[in-house]
C-alpha cells in the first residue's frame, strides 16, 4: 500500500543521518598574510613554511595562495598538512602568530570557513535566560526573635527546627530519607548538607530548596573552607579520572558547583579517618594546602580558585609529620621528627613569601603535636621527650605569634603525668589539660599571661586551677569562651559539670547517662547533650541545658542519630559596637526578660486551658460510665445474687481490745 | 511512709493482688508457692503448696474464700484460702497464663499457652458452690487464632472476655459464642498486663513497647496513651484518684549491662487526665513485674524481679495533692 500518512520523519532522519567523512581535516586557512606581488611570493612562502613547519609536516606543494588578476596575492592562503593532527596543532599554536605589527595570522580549519561564510550577517540577539531570583541563604538570621536553628536526624527522618528554649521547637522543614549517611552545615550555616551515595547536596533558603549537587560516589567526608566558598569531599572508593588516574578527593567551588581539581589520597600508612589530615584550608579561602608526609615530604600550597600550585613548586620538608595553618593568618606550622643527629624541629613559615618566621629544635623527642589558639595568637606545641631510658616527660611550648621574634614559654608536666587531651579556650588565652597519673585524672587550667605580665614574671604561663577529673573524659568550651562543660563521655556515666572559668565557679552539674555528644549553640547560651544511636542503642535522645547547667528539655527519641546546631556567620558589628552592647546589656536584658515572661505566661495559660478541657472530658466520661452502671443494676444483681455496689450498712464495727503486758516489775513499797 | 517488704518468695514475682476487702495480699512467683499476706503489716498468713513450676497468675473470689492459680506446671488449682488446702486441680496441655473468676464467682476462665504445637485457648469452667462436687468439665473452649493471649479478664456482666496478646493486640470476645467482637492493635510489643479502672467500662494495658494505654471497654477506643523509656510490665489505675501507676524497667536479661540506676526500676505515678508524671517511687533493684492498687486507694503493692513485694501506704501529702484545675 503506497500511502502517505502525512508523518514527519525529519527528526528520525536527522538522528540517523550518516556523517559524510570529512576529507579536509588536514587543510587550514591562514588569513592576514601580507599582500605580495609575484616578485616577493617566493620569499613569503619560504617564511610561512618555516613558521608552520614547527607545527608539523606540510605536504610538498601544500601551500596554495590565490591571486588577483593583477598578480597580487589576496592576503590569505591554503595549507595542506600531512595529517589532521598537524593541522590541529598549527591552529592551536600558530593562530594569532605575529608576523609583524600589521600582520597577525589567523589560522582556521578549512571546514570552518564554510560555516563562517554561511554565518548570517544579521545580528541574532542572544537569548538571555530570564533572571530567577534566588532565595536569601541567610534568611534564618532575620528571625524576629533571633532564634537559632538546629537539625536533627532520627531514624530515616531529618528535620530542621527553631530552638524555643524549654518550649517545643518550631519545625521548619523535615523529610524522611533526606540524607543517607549523616548531616552537616557549611561553615557559616548558609547551606545544609545531606550525604548520599551519589554525592552531596546543599540545601538552604526559607523554602529549603536544593541549591547544588556535587556528584562524588560513596562520599563519606565533607569539609567546607572557612568562608564556605569551597568544599572538599572525600570518598574511600577512588573514581577514575578521564586520564585514568584513581582519585579520592574532590575540591569544588560551592557557588558554581564546578569541580576545581581532584586528587588521590597521598600514600601513607595512616588511614585518613573522619578528620582530614592531608588537606587543609587557609583561613581566608585563598589557599588549600596538601601534605605529603614521609621522607620525600612536602607541603603543596594551591591557590584558589585556580588550584594552581603556588609559585609552581611545593615546600619541600623532609620527614614531614603534620602541619596546620594559623586560624587567622596565612602562616603554616609543621614539625619534623628527630632522625639521627638532626633534632626534631617545629617550623613556622609565612605564605606566599616563604619566609621562615620561626623555628625551634627539640632533642630526645618521641612525638609532637600542634594546637593553634582560635585567634592565632598562640601556637602550643606538645612535646613528648625521653627523660631517661624508661621515663618520658611531656612539655608545652607556647609560641607567642603576635609578639616580636615570637618568644616561647614552656610548661612541663610531672614525669609520671600523661597527657590525655588539650583544649584551647576559643578566642581566649586559657587552655585546659586533662592528664592522668596512676589512674588519677586531673584537669588543669592554664592561662598565657599577657605580654606586660610575662616580662615581669619569669613564667609566662600561669596555672589557674586544678580540678579533680575522676569522671571527666573531655572538656567542651563554649564557642564564645569563658564557659565550659566538663563531661564524662563514652561509658563514663555521662557526668556533666558546668564551669565559669573567669573565677572558676561550678555553675551547675547534671547527668546524661551514656551521653555521646555535646554541642554548644553558636551563641554559647545553650548546650545540647545527646545519646546517638550510632554509638549506644538504649535511651537515645537529647537534653538541652542552659550554659549554667539548668535542664531545659529532655527528650527520648527512638533511633535518634545526630544533632547539629546551624552555625552563624561572624557578626557584622564592629568591636566598638560590641563593646557598647556589652556595656548596655542590662537594659536589653530587661526587655528580653519581659518578652520571656510574656511568653511563659501565654504558655501556662495555654496549659491551663488544655487541662480544663481534659478535666471536662474526663468528668463527662465518668458520668457516662456511672449512668451505664446504674442502668445495669438489675443484671448485676442477677449475677451476684445481691447488689455488689450497695453500701453495706449492716457492717458491724467490732472493737477488739488486746491487752499485752509490756513489762513487769516488782517494787517494795514502804 | 516506709514501705513494708514482703520477703518470702525465692524467685521473681509474677503477680500480686489485693482481695476485695483489701486486708490480704496474694502473691505468686516463679518459685512454685503462692503466698498470702496481711496487707496492713506484711505478716505472712500462709502459703499454698501444690504447684511445681512457675506460677504465672492468680485470682481471688470476691468473698476471699477461694483462690485460683495458674502455673507453668500445666495446671490451674482452686484453693481454700482459709487453710490453704487444694480443692481442685485442672490439668492442662500447656502452661496456664491467665485465670479469672467471673462476676458472681460461678464461672472462671483460664488461658493456656501456645507451646508444643498447642494453640493458645480460652477455657471456661464452672466453679461449684460446694467444692467437693467440683468437676473438671470445660463449659466452653475458644481457640485463639493468631498471636497467643497473655492476659484475660471477664468483661462487664460476664458478657465478654477481654484479652491481651503477644503481638500487642487487644481483643474482645463474646463470652458465650467465642466470637471476636472487636480487635485493635495499638501496642507494638507483647501486652504485659490489663487492669480495670474504677468501673469495668475502661481498662489500662501495659506493654513491652514502653507504652501504657487506657481503652474504653465498649469500643476499644483509646482514651489516653502514656509513653516511657522502658518496657512497662504492669499498670494500675487508682480507685479513688485520677492517677495511675506504671512499673517495669529494663528486661531482666539485659539488666547486668547497666547500673541499677539506669534500669529505671521505679514505680511511676501519672495523672490520668493531664498525662503528666507526678511522682516516682524507687526501691526495687530489678524490673517491676506486677502492680496492684489497694481497693481503698490508700496504698499499692509492687512485685519485682528481685523477689520482693513492697507494700506502700500513701502519706497525707499524696491525698492532698491536686492540680488546680481538678478543684473546679
Amino acid at each position: 500500500m503506497e500511502e502517505d500518512y502525512g508523518l514527519d520523519f525529519s527528526d528520525i532522519e536527522a538522528q540517523y543521518a550518516v556523517q559524510v567523512p570529512n576529507t579536509f581535516d588536514n587543510i587550514v586557512v591562514v588569513d592576514n598574510v601580507p599582500v605580495v606581488d609575484e616578485a616577493k611570493e617566493e620569499k613569503l612562502l619560504k617564511v610561512i613554511r618555516k613558521i608552520f613547519s614547527s607545527a608539523g609536516t606540510i605536504k610538498p606543494d601544500g601551500i596554495t595562495m590565490p591571486k588577483n588578476p593583477n598578480g597580487k596575492s589576496k592576503g590569505f592562503l591554503f595549507m595542506e598538512f600531512e595529517s589532521a593532527a598537524d593541522a590541529q596543532k598549527a591552529i592551536a599554536t600558530l593562530d594569532g602568530y605575529k608576523m609583524d605589527k600589521a600582520h597577525v595570522l589567523v589560522v582556521s580549519k578549512f571546514d570552518d570557513i564554510e560555516t563562517f561564510a554561511e554565518m548570517s550577517d544579521e545580528f541574532e540577539e542572544v537569548q538571555v535566560e530570564p533572571y530567577v531570583e534566588k532565595e536569601h541563604l541567610k534568611s534564618w538570621l532575620s528571625d524576629p526573635k533571633a532564634r537559632d536553628q538546629f537539625a536533627i536526624m532520627k531514624g530515616d527522618e531529618v528535620g530542621i527546627y527553631f530552638n524555643n528554649k524549654s518550649e517545643s521547637p518550631d519545625r521548619c522543614q523535615s523529610k524522611s530519607n533526606w540524607s543517607d549517611l549523616f548531616i552537616s552545615w557549611s561553615s557559616y550555616g548558609s547551606y545544609f548538607v545531606t550525604i548520599h551515595k551519589q554525592g552531596i547536596a546543599l540545601w538552604g533558603g526559607p523554602s529549603w530548596q536544593k541549591i547544588n549537587r556535587f556528584p562524588h560516589p560513596n562520599v563519606t567526608m565533607v569539609d567546607f573552607s572557612p568562608k564556605e566558598n569551597y568544599v572538599m569531599t572525600w570518598s574511600p572508593d577512588a573514581f577514575k579520572t578521564p586520564d585514568g588516574q584513581l582519585h579520592n578527593i574532590c575540591i569544588w567551588d560551592v557557588k558554581t558547583a564546578t569541580l576545581l581539581r581532584s586528587f588521590p589520597t597521598p600514600a601513607t600508612k595512616e588511614k585518613a579517618g573522619k578528620e582530614n589530615i592531608f588537606f587543609k584550608w587557609s583561613f581566608d579561602d585563598k589557599y588549600v594546602a596538601k601534605m605529603t608526609p614521609g621522607a620525600q615530604g612536602a607541603i603543596s600550597v594551591y591557590e584558589l580558585p585556580s588550584m594552581g600550585l603556588l609559585d609552581k613548586k611545593s615546600f619541600k620538608v623532609e620527614n614531614l609529620m603534620d602541619f596546620y595553618w594559623s586560624p587567622t593568618e596565612n602562616v603554616l606550622s609543621y614539625w619534623t621528627p628527630e632522625i639521627g643527629n638532626i633534632p626534631a624541629r617545629v617550623t613556622i613559615v609565612s605564605v606566599p613569601s616563604r619566609n621562615i618566621v620561626r623555628t625551634k629544635n627539640f632533642f630526645n623527642v618521641i612525638a609532637c603535636k600542634l594546637y593553634w589558639q582560635s585567634n592565632g595568637e598562640y601556637l602550643l606545641v606538645k612535646v613528648d621527650r625521653n627523660k631517661t631510658k624508661t621515663t618520658t616527660i611531656t612539655s608545652f611550648e607556647v609560641f607567642r605569634m603576635k609578639e616580636k621574634d615570637i618568644p616561647v614559654d614552656v610548661v612541663e608536666l610531672k614525669v609520671s603525668e600523661e597527657l590525655i587531651e588539650l583544649y584551647w579556650e576559643p578566642k581566649g588565652n586559657k587552655f585546659a589539660i586533662l592528664t592522668a597519673e596512676n589512674n588519677n585524672q586531673t584537669l588543669n587550667f592554664y592561662e598565657v599571661q599577657p605580654k606586660s605580665a610575662a616580662t615581669t614574671s619569669a613564667v609566662g604561663v600561669k596555672q589557674l586551677k586544678q580540678v579533680d577529673a575522676k569522671n571527666i573524659s573531655s572538656v567542651c568550651w563554649s564557642p564564645k569562651g569563658r564557659f565550659c562543660v566538663l563531661a564524662g563521655l563514652k561509658g563514663m556515666a555521662g557526668t556533666l559539670e558546668f564551669w565559669d572559668t573567669e573565677d572558676f565557679t561550678k555553675l551547675g552539674a547534671g547527668e546524661h547517662y551514656m551521653c555521646t555528644d555535646i554541642e554548644w549553640d553558636p551563641t554559647g547560651r545553650y548546650v545540647v547533650t545527646s545519646v546517638s544511636y550510632w554509638r549506644v542503642q538504649n535511651d537515645t535522645g537529647l537534653i538541652m541545658w542552659t550554659l549554667a547547667g539548668q535542664e531545659l528539655t529532655k527528650q527520648y527519641i527512638t533511633g535518634f542519630k545526630q544533632f547539629a546546631w546551624r552555625p552563624r556567620p561572624p557578626t557584622l558589628l564592629s568591636a566598638e559596637d560590641q563593646k557598647k552592647l556589652k556595656k548596655n546589656l542590662k537594659e536589653y536584658s530587661k526587655q528580653f526578660d519581659e518578652e520571656d515572661a510574656l511568653e511563659s505566661n501565654k504558655a501556662s495559660a495555654d496549659v491551663q486551658e488544655k487541662r480544663r478541657a481534659q478535666w471536662e472530658e474526663y468528668k463527662a466520661l465518668l458520668a457516662k460510665f456511672r449512668a451505664i452502671k446504674e442502668s445495669e443494676r438489675e443484671e448485676r444483681i442477677a449475677i451476684y445474687g445481691f447488689d455488689p455496689e450497695a453500701v453495706n450498712e449492716d457492717v458491724e464495727e467490732v472493737e477488739e481490745t488486746i491487752e499485752v503486758v509490756l513489762e513487769e516489775s516488782e517494787e517494795i513499797i514502804e | 511512709m516506709r514501705p513494708i517488704l514482703l520477703n518470702g518468695h525465692t524467685r521473681a514475682l509474677t503477680t500480686v493482688k489485693y482481695n476485695y476487702d483489701g486486708d490480704l495480699i496474694f502473691s505468686v512467683s516463679k518459685d512454685s508457692v503462692p503466698c498470702v499476706w496481711y496487707s496492713s503489716n506484711g505478716e505472712r498468713l500462709g502459703t499454698f503448696e501444690g504447684h511445681n513450676g512457675t506460677v504465672w497468675t492468680l485470682d481471688i473470689s470476691r468473698d476471699s474464700t477461694r483462690l485460683l492459680t495458674g502455673s507453668a506446671d500445666n495446671s490451674m488449682i482452686l484453693w481454700n484460702v482459709n487453710g490453704g488446702q487444694q480443692l481442685f486441680k485442672w490439668e492442662t496441655q500447656t502452661a496456664v497464663r491467665a485465670v479469672a473468676f467471673a462476676s458472681g464467682d460461678k464461672l472462671a476462665l483460664f488461658v493456656t499457652d501456645a507451646t508444643m504445637g498447642q494453640k493458645s485457648t480460652i477455657h471456661i469452667v464452672e466453679i461449684a458452690k460446694d467444692s467437693s462436687k467440683q468437676t473438671s468439665k470445660i463449659l466452653n473452649k475458644f481457640v485463639i487464632k493468631g498471636s497467643k493471649a497473655t492476659r484475660a479478664l471477664w468483661g462487664k456482666l460476664n458478657q465478654t472476655i477481654i484479652t491481651g496478646h503477644d503481638d500487642g493486640t487487644v481483643c474482645v470476645f463474646d463470652a458465650k459464642t467465642g466470637e471476636v467482637l472487636k480487635s485493635v492493635k495499638e501496642h507494638s510489643g507483647p501486652i504485659t498486663d490489663i487492669q480495670f479502672g474504677t468501673t469495668q467500662d475502661y481498662f489500662i494495658t501495659s506493654s513491652k513497647d514502653h507504652c501504657a494505654i487506657i481503652f474504653e471497654a465498649e469500643n476499644l477506643s483509646i482514651y489516653k496513651k502514656f509513653e516511657t523509656e522502658r518496657p512497662v510490665n504492669s499498670a494500675a489505675i487508682s480507685p479513688i484518684k485520677p492517677h495511675l501507676i506504671l512499673g517495669g524497667g529494663q528486661d531482666a536479661m539485659s539488666v547486668t549491662t547497666t547500673s541499677a540506676k539506669q534500669g529505671k526500676f521505679e514505680v511511676r505515678f501519672y495523672h490520668m487526665v493531664f498525662e503528666e508524671e507526678i511522682g516516682r517511687v524507687k526501691g526495687h533493684f530489678g524490673p517491676i513485674n506486677t502492680l496492684a492498687f489497694h481497693p481503698s486507694g490508700k496504698g499499692y503493692a509492687s512485685g519485682g524481679e528481685d523477689g520482693f513485694v513492697r507494700v506502700h501506704h500513701f502519706d497525707d501529702s499524696y491525698f492532698k495533692f491536686q492540680f488546680p484545675e481538678e478543684r473546679e
